[in-house]
């Protein structure tokens, strides 16, 4: 900052000040690596507990070495054994069958909602976005009885009707994807599609021609959180899914050992580390547009 | 005053409306557009709510686990709203009584103590590590992507595994017991005993969504320009000041914000307390959330868990109002187009007593 212009009062206050943070500022730097050190230990150390149980030996269950011993793979093995009435495989396949299904209906519907209400004007849009905004504040178990009686009235409960466990999961899925791609649709330099509309395009064709390419990776955000929302389901899974089309989040909760009453920590530990490394893997490699989506409604009020 | 309104303010001002010709029939096509998205809405949420809220009123058919006799069903009236708020059974030749214990009626208000004692907590002090999370990550830039990508862990790991986790954690012979013995204390019975069995719940939550809190603040926190850390610093104001008088109402409608889907999230809290303690813990229902006991209820009748969610969702709708209405958690984006000023019961708070 330049000190120049300043009255000369507040120029000395300024150089005292500078000082100051002169003098502190190695205790300032350790401060904030120990500050990082915390957080990145709040993130990682109950996960890291997780992986290193899943690979310790059944036997040795409840050391607490914070290291890896006892290495093995057989806990991953017992997660899919299918000897003890665990399909975890198949659960693993259903979750990607639901999330895909219904991330893919949720894009296909909201993208258009999202467009008008970012862009259009029309009666009625304000009340509409407080509609939907309301609609992922909703709690899901008033779903449940309502659905429940309909579904089994329907013969939904039973064999593999995922469509019972995907049209619930788009009451949360949709109106987040809205939200989501609200917010990025009204970030967007829509001057361009003004002058391609000058330029002689219809509207319809400066969006496909000119702002799809521009709205691709909020698209691909918007998909992202929309499939790990519907990937980490619980409550409705459990009430609507059976045994054929449980997802991984029921089968989880629900993994059986070898021996009755007796929790099968490590195999669980095992599949809990499967179902999350996908996961990791997204947020690892698309952790800034994730944080953007997160927060793109939050801030931008 | 003025700070907070620029941020906020919609970036309509500034976008120039193309002539009208080019805009003619904007209403139909913005109508049609958002049809497909509101016809799912109304078949997936109105729906099943209505019908909720009609069943809700409806008697449940079949054995009466009271007094054993057969009911038809049929209208009931708010006999269902009354089991649960004046705790009222049905008892021998069709009067009431007060509902006995252990019966599911007479757990209501347990359950509804837990879900806000729970709520209270966890969003007590989700807002202080988050804020105090959200400084790290902001006066710090190297780093900041690893940081980030760590604390994106705990939201992405889907609840249900959390919740295995923290049961490992919490097992008897588990680390925390292990850590907590390190210091003298003797182990304790986390998922079994009734307060233990209720702050497992806690820390598990609070682990798990204080990254998302953390995030939304530090996006608030980014917004704010230095000049006026660095005109705070000329004036002489102190740390606490600086924190109280400027970030905090700078960043007001983020937080209120993010206190308010934090809030909702945890009304509704199933999967946690139902897969990490069971659901009970303790005495049976000590961590009984409103959202467990709605899913306990179906077993023993639609109709009657059909009024305990729909008190439920009417708890967070009021809860959602008050936030909205009265503590500027202003969630709507106020949309391009003087629609928005026209519409009275959404329009934002004035961004009172920021300016003193």
């Amino acid at each position: 900052m330049s000190t120049q212009a300043l009255p000369a009062t507040t120029a000395a206050a300024n150089t005292e000040t500078h000082q100051y943070r002169h003098k502190s500022q190695r205790w300032q730097n350790a401060r904030g690596y120990l500050g990082l050190a915390l957080l990145i230990i709040w993130g990682l150390a109950p996960f890291y507990w997780m992986v290193v149980t899943a690979f310790r030996d059944v036997d040795y269950t409840f050391d607490t070495t914070p290291w890896p011993t006892h290495v093995t793979m057989q806990n991953f093995q017992a997660a899919f054994s299918t000897s003890t009435g665990n399909h975890f495989g198949r659960a693993l396949v259903n979750s990607v069958i639901i999330g895909i299904s219904t991330t893919t209906i949720a894009m296909l519907v909201g993208v258009f909602a999202a467009y008008a209400l970012a862009r259009l004007d029309f009666p009625g849009k304000f009340l509409i976005l407080g509609a939907i905004l309301g609609a992922s504040m909703f709690p899901g178990v008033a779903l449940v009885s309502p659905l429940f009686q309909l579904f089994s009235n329907i013969g939904w409960l039973n064999g593999a009707n995922y469509q019972a466990l995907i049209i619930p999961n788009i009451s949360f899925v949709l109106p987040l994807t809205v939200y989501t791609l609200t917010a990025f649709f009204s970030e967007m330099p829509w001057e361009l599609e003004e002058s391609a509309r000058m330029d002689g395009c219809t509207q319809g064709q400066a969006f496909r021609k000119i702002m799809l390419p521009l709205a691709a990776p909020g698209l691909f955000t918007t998909a992202i959180l929309a499939f790990i929302s519907s990937w980490n389901e619980y409550l409705l899974s459990q009430q609507f899914s059976t045994n054929i089309t449980q997802p991984v989040t029921v089968a989880i909760a629900q993994f059986t050992g070898a021996l009755p009453r007796q929790e099968p920590y490590t195999t669980v530990m095992a599949a809990g580390t499967i179902v999350t490394v996908p996961l990791i893997i997204m947020v690892l490699l698309f952790q800034r547009a994730i944080v953007s989506g997160l927060t793109a409604g939050g801030v931008k009020g | 005053m003025s700070t907070t309104a620029t941020q906020t303010a919609p970036p309509t001002r500034s976008r120039k409306r193309g002539p009208k010709s080019l805009n003619a029939g904007q209403g139909r096509r913005g109508v049609l557009l958002v049809t497909p998205t509101l016809i799912l809405l109304a078949v997936v949420i109105m729906y099943p709510l209505v019908r909720a809220v009609i069943m809700s009123f409806q008697k449940d058919s079949g054995l009466d686990p009271a007094t054993g006799m057969f009911s038809e069903g049929g209208f009931a009236g708010t006999q269902n709203y009354q089991h649960w708020l004046l705790q009222q059974c049905a008892a021998a030749g069709g009067t009431t009584q007060p509902c006995p214990p252990g019966t599911l009626g007479s757990q209501f208000y347990d359950a509804l103590f837990v879900t806000l004692f729970f709520t209270v907590v966890t969003v007590f002090f989700e807002i202080g590590l988050g804020l105090w999370f959200a400084t790290i990550m902001n006066r710090t830039f190297k780093g900041r992507g690893l940081v980030r990508a760590a604390i994106l862990i705990p939201w992405a790991i889907p609840t249900a595994v959390t919740a295995k986790l923290w049961f490992f954690i919490f097992a008897y012979e588990g680390i925390a017991n292990k850590l907590l013995g390190g210091v003298g204390i003797k182990p304790l019975l986390w998922t079994g005993d009734a307060w233990p069995a209720r702050f497992a719940v806690i820390i598990a939550d609070v682990w798990k969504t204080t990254p998302f809190m953390a995030l939304l603040i530090l996006a608030g926190l980014q917004l704010i320009s230095s000049d006026v850390y660095e005109a705070a610093q000329i004036d002489g104001a102190s740390k606490w000041q600086t924190f109280t008088r400027i970030t905090l109402p700078l960043i007001k409608v983020p937080l209120m914000v993010a206190i308010l889907f934090r809030t909702l999230d945890v009304l509704r809290i199933y999967d946690l307390p139902a897969i990490l303690t069971n659901g009970g813990g303790g005495s049976g229902h000590a961590t009984t959330t409103l959202s467990i006991l709605v899913i306990n209820q179906i077993r023993a009748g639609f109709n009657s868990a059909s009024a305990l969610s729909t008190l439920v969702f009417l708890l967070i709708a009021f809860v959602a109002f008050i936030f909205v209405r009265f503590l500027g958690a202003d969630v709507v984006q106020r949309p391009p187009g003087k629609e928005a000023a026209k519409r009275r019961w959404f329009r934002r708070q004035p961004v009172a007593a920021e300016g003193e």
